[in-house]
C-alpha cells in the first residue's frame, strides 16, 4: 500500500494520527488507527455507521481524548484537548449538525468564542473581512443576516467561512453533502477545489461512492474501528470500496417483484397549504397511491416535500383540498387519528423528531404499540411484553445496541434509523410515508432500508417515498412524481425514468417541456 | 495538568444518586464558612440543628409537620417539571387551597352533612389548587404565554386574596384583634396522628406511591416522559400534548391545593398568617433534589423540613438567625443544578508532557 503513495512519501503529512485507540464503555470505537493527510489533498474517510469515522475525527479536533496513540500536526507532536487547541493548530471541523446560534447574525457567529476580540467588537470591520473571504472563495452570504433566516446550504457556507476566518487550513467535513441539494453540493465541490489549490487540505467523511470520485485523491476505508484499506481514488472502483466497507458484496440493484396495484390507499386531491409567512407551499397538488405500489416524490429539498408529508400525517394543516386514506376523508385530522387509520411515517429528522433520545431503545421501539395490548393493558404497562417486543425488533432489524435499556441517543445514526423503521413498519396498516429514509446511512444500512420499503409494498401496503436520491427513487419506486414549488410537474414510471427528464422537471419544466429539453440536449451533444 | 469535560457514552446512574448527597455536603461546608464569620462553631451549630430536627420524638414530629406540605407540593411540582412546565406557583396553589378549604369549613358547613365535611374541605382545597394552576396551563397551551411568569405572579395574587380575607372579611370578630378567621367546626378538623402531625402525612405517602406507579407504569406516565424529553417527537407519535399538559398541571396544582387544605384543617384549624411559609418555593428544591422521583421527594422533603426546624432551634439555643436553615436550603440548590452536568459529562484530568505545542 505504501508504494502506491511514493509521490507523497517525501512530503511531511500535515496531519498524522498514529495508532489511535479509543474505547467507550462496551465498544472500541477506534483500534490502532493510523491516518495521514498530506498538504493539498482531500482524503475521503469512508465507512459504515459506527465504523469509527466520527470518533476518530472527534479525537482529532479535541472533542474526545484518545486512550492510546499520538497525533502529529505538521510533523510536531500535538496535544489537542479542546476544539480551541485544534483551531490554534489550524484544524477546523464542519459538523453534520451545524453549531451555529440561530438568533445571532452570521458575523456574530463567525467571531463567537474568538479569544482576541475587542470588548466592543467592530462589526463593520468583521463584516468587511467576511466579505473579503466571501469574494475570494465565492461563498455568498450576507454577514448581517440572522442564522435562522438562512437555508441549510447557506448555514454550511457560514460554517466554512467561520473556519477560514479563524485561519484553519486543515478542514474536516463530516458528511457535508447530506443536507445539500445537488446544486449546492456542486458549489461545495468547487469551494473545496479552490481551497485545495491554495494549499489547504481536507478530510471528507462520506458514505457516497460518487462523492469519493468527485472530491478526493485518496480514500481511507474504516471497518469496525480499524483501517480496512488506504487507496488512491483513481485506482479503485465503487464496488471495491463497498466491499471493503461492509466486508461483503452489496447489491446495487434490488430485486423487485412486478408491481400489481390494488385499491387506492392514499388520494391527495387539489391540496393547497401555505407556510408561516403565508406564501403557498403546496399548490393544487393531486396524486393517488394504490395498495402494493411505491410512489416516489423527486425534487430539490424545500419545494414542499416536508409540507406534503406533514399535512398527510396531521402534523400540519391544509388550506384546502382533501387527503383521503382508505376511502375516508382524513384532511386536517390529528396525528393520532392518522396513526390509527394505519399511517406510518419515517420522518426526515430522525434525531429531533423520530426518537426520544433520552428514553431507552426499548421505550422508543414501543412508542406506537403502547396504545394497545399486550404492551399496555387497561392503561398499565406490561414491561415483560415491552422487553419481548423490543427484543424481537432488535433481532429482526439487526439493531446494534449495548442493551435495550441504553438511551437511544447513544446509538449511531444508522441504528437510530433502524429503531424508527422497526417501530413504524411494525405499526403500518396501509400507508407508509418515508422521508429521506436512507439519508446519511452507509451502504449496508441503506440497502436494508430500501429492501424494507419494497417488502412493505410487496405485502400490500402503499408507500410514499420522498427522496433526493434519484438512484434510490429509480431502484425502489414504481412511479416517480416530480415536485417543484409545491406542484407536481409530472409523473413517470420508474422503469422508464430518464434521469435527464426528471432533472429538468426538478428545475421547473413540465413533463413535456422536460422531454423536449432533454432531447434537444442530446441532439446538441450529437452535433458536436 | 489540565481539567476538561468529556461527554459520556451513557448517562451515569451513580452520578444521579451522588449529586444530591454531594450537594448537601457542599452546602454544609459553605454554610460552615458563613457560621465562622458569625463567630460560632459550625460543627456545634450543625449538631444543634440535627438535634433540633431529630433529637427527640417531639422534635422529629415537628420536622414531620413541616415536611408534610413540602412532600405534597414537592410531588406536585415534580409532575410539572417532568413536562418541562416550570410551575413555580405551588405557593399560590397551596394558599388558595387553604382559602377554599376555609370557605367550605366555615361557610358551607351548614349545608353539608358532618361526615362529609372533612372530605369536602380537602376536595375544595385540591380543586382550588388545580384551578389556580389551570390558569397558567390554559394560557400556555392556548396562547403560548410563558408559565414561569404567570405561575410566579399568581402566587402574589393568591397570598393577597388570603390576607385580604383573614385581615378583613373573614376575620374572627371574637379573635381579640388577632388576624385570622374563626376556628373551624370540629367536623372539619383533620385528625392528628402524633403530636401535631396530622393525617396529611398519610395522604402524602399514599400519593407518592400512587404517583410513582402512574409515572413509571402507565400510559399517562409514558406520555409525560415523551413530552418532557422531546416534544416534537411526542407530537409526531400522536400524543395529545395540550391535553396531557393541561391535565398534568391540574393534578400538579391539586397536590399543592391539598397541601394547603390539610394545613388549615390539620394545624391551626383556621386560616391565618401561618399558612404562608414559602413551602411552595422550597418545593422546587425538594423536586430537584429528588431528581423528580416521588419516593426521593419524601426523603428530600423531610431533609428540607429538618433544616427549617433545625434553623428555628439554633435561633433559640445559639441566638443565631433562624435563616441559617434557609441559607442551607438555598446553597443546596446551586451544586444540585450544576451537578446534573456530571451525569452527561465526565471530568478528565490529563498530564501534559514537557513540551507544549503553541
Amino acid at each position: 500500500m505504501e508504494d502506491t503513495m511514493a509521490l507523497q512519501n517525501d512530503l511531511t503529512p500535515v496531519v498524522e494520527m498514529k495508532g489511535i485507540t479509543k474505547h467507550f464503555p462496551g465498544v472500541t470505537a477506534n483500534n490502532q488507527v493510523t491516518l495521514k493527510l498530506y498538504p493539498g489533498e482531500v482524503l475521503a474517510l469512508l465507512g459504515e455507521n459506527g465504523a469509527g469515522k466520527s470518533s476518530l475525527m472527534n479525537v482529532l479536533v479535541g472533542l474526545y481524548r484518545q486512550d492510546e496513540g499520538e497525533i502529529l500536526v505538521r510533523g510536531t507532536p500535538a496535544e489537542i484537548h479542546s476544539p480551541k487547541d485544534a483551531v490554534q493548530l489550524g484544524l477546523g471541523m464542519v459538523h453534520q449538525n451545524f453549531k451555529l446560534v440561530e438568533t445571532m447574525t452570521v458575523a456574530e457567529n463567525v467571531v463567537l468564542g474568538l479569544k482576541h476580540l475587542d470588548f466592543i467588537p467592530s462589526f463593520s470591520e468583521i463584516c468587511r473581512r467576511i466579505n473579503t473571504i466571501s469574494r475570494q472563495y465565492n461563498l455568498q452570504v450576507d454577514p448581517r443576516a440572522y442564522i435562522w433566516q438562512l437555508g441549510v446550504g447557506e448555514q454550511q457556507r457560514v460554517e466554512i467561512l467561520k473556519l477560514i476566518y479563524r485561519g484553519a487550513d486543515i478542514l474536516i467535513l463530516d458528511e457535508p453533502t447530506a443536507v445539500l441539494t445537488p446544486q449546492e453540493s456542486g458549489e461545495l465541490s468547487r469551494i473545496i477545489a479552490q481551497m485545495i489549490d491554495e494549499g489547504k487540505s481536507a478530510i471528507f467523511i462520506t458514505h457516497k461512492m460518487e462523492e469519493i470520485k468527485r472530491f478526493s485523491q485518496r480514500v481511507q476505508v474504516l471497518r469496525k474501528g480499524e483501517t480496512a484499506a488506504v487507496l488512491e481514488t483513481s485506482k479503485t472502483t465503487p464496488s471495491e470500496l463497498a466491499r471493503l466497507m461492509v466486508g461483503r458484496e452489496v447489491l446495487f440493484r434490488l430485486e423487485k417483484k412486478i408491481c400489481c396495484p390494488g385499491e387506492p390507499v392514499l388520494e391527495v386531491k387539489n391540496l393547497c397549504a401555505s407556510n408561516e409567512a403565508g406564501r403557498p407551499s403546496l399548490q393544487d397538488l393531486s396524486f393517488i397511491i394504490r395498495a402494493g405500489e411505491i410512489l416516489g416524490i423527486a425534487g430539490v429539498a424545500g419545494n414542499g416535500q416536508r409540507k406534503l408529508t406533514e399535512v398527510i400525517t396531521g402534523l400540519d394543516r391544509a388550506d384546502s383540498g382533501k387527503v383521503v386514506i382508505q376511502g375516508k376523508d382524513m384532511t386536517n385530522r390529528t396525528p393520532l387519528d392518522l396513526i390509527q387509520s394505519g399511517v406510518s411515517h419515517i420522518p426526515p429528522d430522525r434525531i429531533s423528531m423520530g426518537i426520544v433520545g433520552d428514553m431507552s431503545v426499548a421505550s422508543n421501539l414501543v412508542m406506537k404499540e403502547y396504545r394497545s395490548e399486550p404492551v399496555v393493558k387497561r392503561g398499565i404497562f406490561n414491561y415483560k411484553e415491552v422487553a419481548k417486543s423490543a427484543k424481537e425488533k432488535i433481532d429482526a432489524y439487526n439493531i446494534s445496541t449495548p442493551s435495550q435499556n441504553t438511551e437511544a441517543k447513544f446509538l449511531s445514526g444508522g441504528n437510530i434509523q433502524k429503531i424508527i423503521l422497526a417501530r413504524e413498519i411494525g405499526a403500518c396498516r396501509g400507508l407508509l410515508i418515508a422521508s429521506y429514509p436512507s439519508r446519511g446511512l452507509d451502504v449496508g444500512a441503506m440497502e436494508a432500508v430500501r429492501l424494507q420499503l419494497i417488502d412493505q409494498r410487496n405485502i400490500g401496503n402503499a408507500v410514499l417515498l420522498v427522496s433526493e436520491d434519484l438512484e434510490e427513487l429509480i431502484t425502489v419506486a414504481d412511479r416517480i412524481a416530480v415536485i417543484y414549488e409545491g406542484r407536481i410537474m409530472g409523473e413517470v414510471p420508474a422503469e422508464k425514468a430518464d434521469i435527464k427528464i426528471i432533472g429538468h422537471m426538478m428545475a421547473g419544466a413540465s413533463l413535456k417541456g422536460a422531454a423536449q429539453a432533454a432531447a434537444e440536449a442530446e441532439l446538441g451533444e450529437d452535433g458536436i | 495538568m489540565r481539567l476538561y469535560f468529556e461527554k459520556r457514552k451513557t448517562s451515569s446512574k451513580i452520578v444521579l444518586i451522588c449529586v444530591p448527597i454531594i450537594s448537601l455536603v457542599i452546602s454544609l461546608i459553605l454554610t460552615g464558612f458563613l457560621l465562622l464569620v458569625f463567630g460560632v462553631n459550625p460543627l456545634a451549630t450543625f449538631s444543634a440543628m440535627f438535634n433540633g430536627a431529630f433529637g427527640s420524638s417531639q422534635n422529629f414530629a415537628e420536622t414531620l409537620v413541616k415536611a408534610v406540605p413540602l412532600m405534597l407540593t414537592g410531588l406536585g411540582v415534580s409532575i410539572a417539571f417532568r413536562l418541562r412546565f416550570w410551575n413555580i406557583g405551588a405557593e399560590g396553589q397551596l394558599v388558595l387551597g387553604g382559602v377554599a378549604a376555609t370557605w367550605v369549613a366555615l361557610f358551607a358547613s351548614p349545608y353539608i352533612p358532618a361526615f362529609l365535611l372533612l372530605p369536602s374541605v380537602l376536595l375544595a382545597g385540591a380543586l382550588a389548587g388545580a384551578a389556580w394552576a389551570g390558569v397558567p396551563a390554559l394560557l400556555k397551551t392556548r396562547l403560548q404565554v410563558d408559565e414561569t411568569l404567570t405561575t410566579l405572579m399568581l402566587n402574589y395574587v393568591a397570598i393577597l386574596i388570603a390576607e385580604g380575607l383573614f385581615y378583613g372579611a373573614w376575620r374572627d370578630p371574637g379573635g381579640m384583634g388577632f388576624p385570622g378567621t374563626a376556628r373551624f367546626p370540629q367536623a372539619a378538623w383533620l385528625p392528628r396522628i402524633y403530636g401535631r402531625v396530622h393525617y396529611g402525612l398519610v395522604f402524602a405517602l399514599i400519593l407518592a406511591v400512587v404517583l410513582w406507579f402512574f409515572i413509571y407504569h402507565t400510559k399517562w406516565g409514558f406520555e409525560l416522559h415523551m413530552i418532557g424529553k422531546n416534544r416534537t417527537a411526542a407530537n409526531y407519535l400522536g400524543v395529545n400534548i395540550k391535553r396531557t399538559i393541561l391535565v398534568s398541571i391540574l393534578i400538579s396544582g391539586a397536590f399543592s391545593g391539598l397541601a394547603g387544605a390539610s394545613e388549615v384543617a390539620g394545624l391551626a384549624r383556621r386560616l391565618q398568617e401561618g399558612l404562608i411559609q414559602g413551602y411552595g418555593y422550597t418545593a422546587i428544591i425538594v423536586a430537584w433534589m429528588a431528581q423528580l422521583n416521588p419516593f426521593a421527594s419524601i426523603a428530600a422533603a423531610i431533609l428540607m423540613a429538618a433544616l427549617l426546624v433545625g434553623g428555628d432551634q439554633v435561633q433559640m439555643m445559639m441566638r443565631l438567625p433562624s435563616a441559617v436553615g434557609l441559607v442551607m436550603q438555598g446553597m443546596i440548590l446551586f451544586p444540585l443544578l450544576a451537578g446534573s452536568l456530571f451525569s452527561e459529562y465526565r471530568l478528565r484530568i490529563s498530564r501534559t508532557r514537557g513540551e507544549e505545542t503553541p
